[in-house]
């Protein structure tokens, strides 16, 4: 009964694409703190998972529940789930911050206005308030002298900067990385993951889907390999990297050593 | 070329001028905010809500506009209704059939513009801002609308041109705008060739202030550093 309630939790997610089943009945759980490496192939429905607990994809079957909240799904006419409660899906995706694989800033306001919009129209921060706590992430990504540029100004790196920091202004209970640094040069990798690595040693509870293998290995409490729609492995990252159980996970972890 | 009678007509000409561009400047304004519905409504997912603004459009885009002032000038007048409503002083005077005319006649293809521009946005930039948590409307007024704009922007300021050439029609419903002003002159003058070069002058004119006008309004809001990422 000491057992508190998860920051997160997913329970038997399906999804289709036409008849292609994406993801056969995915469940897991993420504390509070902890940091979820999910890994697998192309196609393995990583991303997929990734943008169906936040609904930007719908689900066809499964709950979706954050810190306790159990999200109301209903049927659609097409056999998806869709939010039943159009109120309660925006604040629970207020909750939920998302980083996507190409940062998707909005290229016609500055910086600063990216990341103090959502707070002001979302939250009903006043701009001052919203511009001091925008300065504060913008410093602690490192381009606080980036605020007042527009985003094409800046190098990729810096713009997966800005949006986390556009999601980190929401001061969201769990944020969902979907690859990103699978936009960038090699050169800008690094500044990315230091940020992240920062937030993993805050405490924050993240989930991650990414091909930085050594990356994950070191940040992670847990990992996860998904293969063709379906939790194929999972453990520490330890377990998962050293110790397998599963022969298609043993074959993607020697190929990407 | 007869110099001096350009010189001598180029006040009134001015003066009708000024009228044209009253009747654009009216036009694209008003064209602007009836179509901001108009195109939402047109980009809707929904077949219902997307059928009034289609039917409209496909009304205004598919007949002239000049069979469409004439339908408001001289077939208004026909209804009872219409005669003896408070609105008459305004639909008897040919400026305000003018005016209503090229509004309702711009506002399909702003529409259509806004339409095109709100589904050029990148899929990404709506996600984002609806995994912040903003609602459908939310997202709406201030992520997509100010970006659409930008995208937009180019091809309204290519249809406040065709209007302002449009608006030449008006001299057909008595209305002594730059062209009607130009026909008047040469009714009096018999110097067809001179008059109408003047207006024809005056058209530039007017275009190059509106081209470089939409140019400094599309660097202000860094148009191009948008597109293409």
């Amino acid at each position: 009964m000491a057992q508190a309630t998860p920051a997160l939790e997913i329970r038997n997610l399906h999804k289709r694409y036409g008849s292609v089943e994406i993801l056969k009945g995915i469940s897991l759980t993420a504390r509070d703190g902890d940091v979820i490496s999910i890994l697998g192939s192309s196609g393995s429905g990583k991303s997929t998972l990734l943008r169906c607990i936040n609904l930007l994809e719908n689900p066809h079957q499964g709950q979706i529940l954050v810190a306790g909240e159990e999200l109301r799904l209903k049927a659609a006419k097409n056999g998806e789930l869709v939010a039943a409660d159009n109120k309660q899906i925006n604040r629970m995706r207020s909750e939920i911050g998302f980083v996507f694989q190409n940062f998707n800033l909005w290229p016609h306001m500055t910086i600063l206005d990216n990341i103090i919009e959502a707070p002001r129209r979302v939250l009903g921060q006043s701009k001052a308030e919203a511009t001091e706590a925008a300065e504060a992430l913008l410093d602690k990504v490192g381009i606080h002298h980036k605020r007042h540029a527009y985003p094409a100004e800046l190098s990729g790196g810096q713009q997966q900067r800005a949006a986390i920091a556009r999601t980190l202004a929401m001061q969201p209970k769990v944020i969902l990385f979907d690859e990103p640094t699978s936009a960038l040069d090699p050169e800008m990798v690094q500044e990315v993951l230091n940020v992240i690595r920062a937030l993993a040693e805050e405490g924050r509870t993240m989930l991650l889907v990414t091909h930085e293998m050594g990356f994950a290995r070191q940040v992670s409490s847990e990992v996860i390999f998904l293969h063709q729609g379906l939790i194929e492995e999972q453990g520490s990252p330890q377990q998962v990297f050293e110790n397998p159980n599963s022969a298609r996970c043993k074959q993607f972890m020697s190929s990407n050593r | 070329m007869n110099w001096e009678v350009i010189i001598k007509w180029l006040p009134r000409l001015a003066q009708g001028a000024t009228l044209t561009l009253e009747l654009v400047a009216i036009a694209v304004i008003a064209g602007l905010i009836l179509a901001i519905p108009l195109g939402i409504a047109r980009s809707s997912r929904h077949w219902y809500v997307r059928a009034v603004p289609f039917s409209y459009i496909f009304f205004f885009r598919g007949t002239p506009l000049l069979v469409q002032l004439f339908l408001v000038y001289y077939g208004l007048a026909q209804f009872d209704a219409v005669r003896s409503s408070a609105l008459w002083p305004y639909l008897r005077d040919p400026f305000w059939c003018t005016v209503l005319t090229m509004t309702l006649h711009t506002a399909a293809y702003i529409a259509e513009i806004l339409r095109g521009a709100l589904q050029a946005i990148p899929r990404g930039e709506i996600e984002a801002a609806r995994a912040l948590g903003m609602s459908k409307a939310k997202a709406l007024f201030y992520i997509m609308l100010p970006r659409a704009a930008r995208i937009g922007l180019p091809a309204y300021s290519n249809e406040v041109i065709l209007m302002l050439k449009a608006s030449a029609l008006a001299s057909t419903v008595t209305l002594l705008e730059l062209t009607g002003m130009a026909r008047t002159i040469i009714a009096r003058t018999y110097l067809p060739v001179e008059i109408f070069f003047a207006a024809g002058l005056f058209y530039l004119l007017i275009s190059f202030l509106l081209v470089n006008g939409f140019k400094l309004l599309e660097r202000w809001l860094r148009v191009d550093a948008c597109q293409g990422r």
